[in-house]
């Protein structure tokens, strides 16, 4: 079942780094997930996965269970009739649509999210989509993209979904930064203020809070992923003529001064001037930081794949926290887009692609890591075997990039570890 | 297509899931794409589980698809035999691997596996997860249990029970078990088995050999029982013991099947609910109007209860779950209402909405339900919640089950001593609406802010004059939604148009009982 093969790394930005790429059981989560945060990020987008009773319960488990009344998301869960070709499931999906819209009037952007089901029937949403969005223009929008775990792992959803708006994008030749990946209002607020003390401008954010407020995008664009699982929508981008800066992502102190300095030069900004602007936020966030440190230095940290958030995670934890990376799983590694994150990791650390679950669990216990990252299905059977975990989705709903959030980051870690040394049950 | 928001019920896979989790000796593989590994966290975070369910997945991706997914399917069974050595392995299928038609069960037996292989079918797009729960388990009993007619008991031995249905992520179903226990040990019967919950495959081959069984959730354990029937001779008691009267309907009917007394039991029972209904301060819950939605067997249980044991009216029963209607719209008749049967969400909103009822008895969608239209709630069915699996014991069947229900759907209504010494101040400077809570000082948020804004009248003939509705804002807040309704729908039935201080307390002498 799994093809183990331990290769050199190929990259020459990064050091020869070992990768043990395995396949068998993979637990994590599909793209449908990602709906969760982006729903909360996009006001007035609609998000309807075209599936089966398991999607729907897949997004209500993953959302914390049934906390909004009526959630910008919901399921058109296929039935027996559908596919035993009595009701054509185009017809049906339109009635649904239609249903729905009048519903909800104050949807303006409405995505048509394919699942497995809808993959595996071959159930074509883009058409659909584009049927859909001339009966309904101009007042909705009708865009499509696929969640289905056949095609994409967890945070690869969000990467596709704005892979899906980048043709919709309005066409611009005028200079400009985007930054590229959802962050919280009040971290992409921080941000805005950073850049223009830069004197980076004009700077956009995709994805937008407004269907309506898609940024401009063209060969004179330059972006900045924001999130390392972007892959599909960079080479969107890439494809209208932008072009990426290459650049470590916006975690700890250390990786958000890179990231920003990134950008500054790409704009011309010599370094004395970045370095004006950097110093106050990066020594405030080096102060935050410090306030963990005494906990988490020194010790072995084991990351499960799930978010493709691990490298740059594990980087900040390593250069930053002193912490010890034991295994560094991810469930993909993109290695151009990384290529400076695997530059900055300590020598010697394991990296693992891809997934087989039992095997990993038998690496982690013999391992027996101080901390150990990983999804909801395993935390509490771990936390059972003396194991302490730091639950991963955590990592996408709160907000953790920028300067501002670095020790909040490091304070998600050290929790786990506190809370144990803090209990006498 | 069906346009879904929230779901009652999961797939059917998650059903087998919580058998195949609730036993020991049983994996379960299941073919299905990544990302189903999802259900996965209901038992580890909603459940507590200390151990991962005891499923592997084989987690296919859009390249397998193209290849070979059924020999996927033949290692990760072989793999999952060999590293967990199990007494039995289920296989099936999630949704899309039934798409894909790989055939689970032939496949595991081409292994030829030194155990027994159980296929599960699990039309995804037709059942849901009851029904997976229900025929996993009752494909379990026929691959353990050899029929067999059933001997006839030896003078002296003391009859033997099996209590079936109880599973993982089921509602109280750990607590519930061990009071029911404790009823049978007390009335000398003995339990044979107890499955699927803490039972292996070779417990199961033992079933037969109880006397009868005990159907205790009958939409899981209602296939497999109505089998061992037929098979092993063996009758099931149909009472679900939920509230003090159905508790002792329940021990008056495993008496008669073990040829023993409950007169005993029966004398010494020790639910304090009945006399906390009959004392002075539950006088108040007289005829509180309670809507009561959930699987079949809690919200019928729930709806005797609610009459019965603590003198609430009815006004709203319903299910998600279509394949008991039957047994719903007969119990619905008896309260005097029709059945709510429905797995779609917003329409259970829309008749909670219009039943206006003071406390709502739900599953986790009708607390939000409650919470959002500011009626008391109490949650007494699945789907489940991490609510539901409390630290303490608190079962819902049996003597102290009565006792976990009084308090649990007392507690969310306003005490009556409170009830009636807030109707005494209601003049009082500090009890208007306007006034925030006292102890909190002049900082307190102002109430009128927060009391929600009042529906229209039902009909739009219906108008109100002034002194009377000057009279209704004397009324208290948490009351006067009811006084509302009451006045309306009395000037209504006798077709009066404007409502006038003298039909606001014309209406108040109707009603006053």
């Amino acid at each position: 079942m799994s093809d183990l093969a331990t290769l050199a790394a190929g990259c020459d930005a990064a050091p020869s780094v070992p990768i043990l790429r395995e396949r068998g059981q993979r637990s994590v989560f599909c793209g449908l997930t990602g709906i969760i945060w982006l729903h909360r990020k996009i006001e007035d987008a609609f998000f309807l996965v075209v599936g089966s009773r398991t999607c729907a319960h897949l997004l209500q488990s993953a959302a914390g269970v049934m906390i909004f009344a009526e959630p910008r998301f919901a399921t058109a869960i296929i039935e027996e009739r559908d596919l035993a070709g009595l009701a054509d499931a185009n017809d049906e999906l339109d009635a649904v649509v239609t249903r729905l819209l009048e519903r909800r009037p104050d949807i303006k952007l409405l995505f048509l999210v394919g699942s497995c089901p809808s993959e595996v029937i071959k159930l074509d949403l883009s058409r659909a989509a584009f049927r859909l969005s001339q009966r309904f223009a101009p007042t909705v929008r009708v865009l499509n993209y696929s969640g289905s775990g056949i095609e994409t792992t967890f945070t690869q959803g969000e990467d596709a979904c704005l892979a899906a708006l980048v043709p919709i994008l309005p066409a611009t030749t005028a200079r400009g930064l985007l930054i590229v990946g959802a962050l919280a209002d009040v971290v992409e607020a921080q941000f805005r203020r950073l850049l223009a003390a830069l004197g980076i401008g004009p700077v956009a954010f995709l994805p937008a809070g407004q269907a309506n407020a898609l940024p401009p995008v063209g060969a004179n664009t330059q972006f900045l992923l924001a999130q390392p699982f972007l892959a599909d929508t960079a080479r969107a981008l890439e494809a209208r003529g932008a072009r990426r800066i290459p650049a470590a992502f916006p975690l700890g102190a250390e990786g958000t001064a890179l990231w920003l300095a990134a950008a500054a030069r790409a704009f011309g900004i010599a370094a004395p001037a970045i370095e004006v602007v950097l110093a106050a936020p990066r020594a405030r966030a080096r102060a935050a930081l410090a306030c963990h440190a005494p906990l988490l230095a020194g010790k072995r940290i084991f990351f499960f794949p799930d978010s493709q958030l691990e490298v740059p995670l594990a980087r900040f934890l390593a250069r930053e926290m002193g912490m010890q990376p034991v295994e560094i799983g991810t469930p993909y590694l993109h290695r151009q887009h990384l290529a400076e994150e695997l530059a900055l990791l300590p020598e010697g650390v394991r990296l693992s692609e891809g997934q087989h679950v039992e095997r990993q669990l038998d690496r982690c216990r013999a391992a027996a890591p101080d901390l150990v990252v990983c999804g909801l299905g395993l935390a509490n059977p771990l936390e059972a075997e003396g194991l302490a975990t730091k639950w991963s989705i955590e990592l996408l709903f709160t907000p953790i990039q920028g300067f501002e959030q670095a020790g909040d980051l490091a304070g998600l870690f050290a929790r786990p570890l506190q809370r144990r040394a803090l209990l006498a049950v | 297509m069906q346009l879904t928001l929230w779901t009652y019920e999961g797939p059917p896979h998650v059903g087998a899931m919580r058998v195949a989790s609730a036993m020991r000796g049983v994996h379960f593989v299941l073919h299905a794409p990544q990302g189903d590994t999802y259900a996965d966290l209901l038992f580890t975070m909603i459940e507590r589980r200390a151990a991962r369910p005891p499923v592997t997945y084989t987690t296919f991706q859009a390249r397998d698809l193209g290849g070979d997914t059924a020999e996927l399917f033949k290692s990760a069974a072989r793999e999952a035999y060999e590293r967990f050595q199990p007494d039995l392995l289920l296989v099936g299928a999630s949704c899309t691997a039934e798409l894909i038609q790989d055939d689970p069960g032939g496949l595991a037996r081409a292994l030829a596996l030194p155990i027994p292989v159980v296929a599960l079918e699990l039309p995804a797009y037709q059942r849901k997860e009851d029904w997976g729960a229900a025929e996993t388990f009752y494909q379990l009993v026929r691959a353990c249990v050899r029929p067999a007619p059933r001997a006839p008991r030896v003078a002296g031995r003391p009859a033997r029970c099996n209590i079936l249905g109880p599973t993982s992520l089921g509602f109280r179903h750990r607590d519930d078990v061990r009071e029911v226990s404790g009823l049978l040990a007390a009335l000398g019967v003995e339990i044979g088995v107890i499955a699927p919950l803490g039972a292996s495959p070779a417990d199961l081959a033992r079933l037969g050999e109880a006397d009868f069984n005990i159907a205790l959730y009958p939409e899981i354990a209602g296939t497999a029982a109505q089998w061992l029937h037929r098979n092993c001779g063996q009758p099931t008691v149909r009472t679900i013991p939920i509230g003090l009267g159905a508790t002792r309907d329940f021990i008056a009917e495993v008496a008669a099947l073990a040829g023993v007394d409950p007169a005993p039991l029966l004398a010494g029972e020790a639910a304090r609910s009945a006399w906390y209904a009959r004392s002075v301060d539950s006088n108040y819950l007289t005829g509180k109007r309670v809507f009561i939605f959930g699987d079949a067997t809690h919200a019928i249980a729930a709806a005797r209860v609610a009459r019965e044991e603590l003198g609430f009216a009815v006004v709203g029963l319903g299910s998600y779950a279509r394949g008991f209607a039957r047994e719903m719209r007969e119990a619905a008749a008896s309260h005097g209402i029709e059945a709510l049967i429905t797995d779609d969400y917003l329409a259970v909103e829309a008749a909670v909405a219009a039943a206006q009822p003071e406390l709502v008895l739900g599953t986790q969608m009708e607390r939000h339900i409650a919470k959002r239209l500011g009626i008391p709630c109490a949650v007494i069915s699945a789907p489940v919640h991490v609510q539901d699996f409390p630290a303490r014991y608190s079962p819902q069947m049996g003597f102290e089950g009565a006792n976990v229900l009084f308090d649990s759907w007392v507690h969310p209504l306003m005490m009556g001593l409170e009830e009636h010494l807030l109707g005494m101040f209601r003049d009082d400077r500090e009890f208007h609406d306007g006034a925030g809570p006292s102890h909190l000082g002049h900082t307190a948020p102002k109430l009128v802010d927060r009391v929600p804004v009042e529906a229209a009248p039902a009909d739009e003939a219906l108008s109100w004059a002034a002194d009377a509705e000057r009279e209704m804002q004397r009324i208290p807040f948490f009351v006067r939604g009811k006084a509302r309704r009451n006045t309306e729908r009395f000037a209504q039935e006798r077709g009066i148009a404007t409502i006038t201080m003298d039909t606001l307390y014309d209406a108040k002498a109707h009603y006053a009982r």
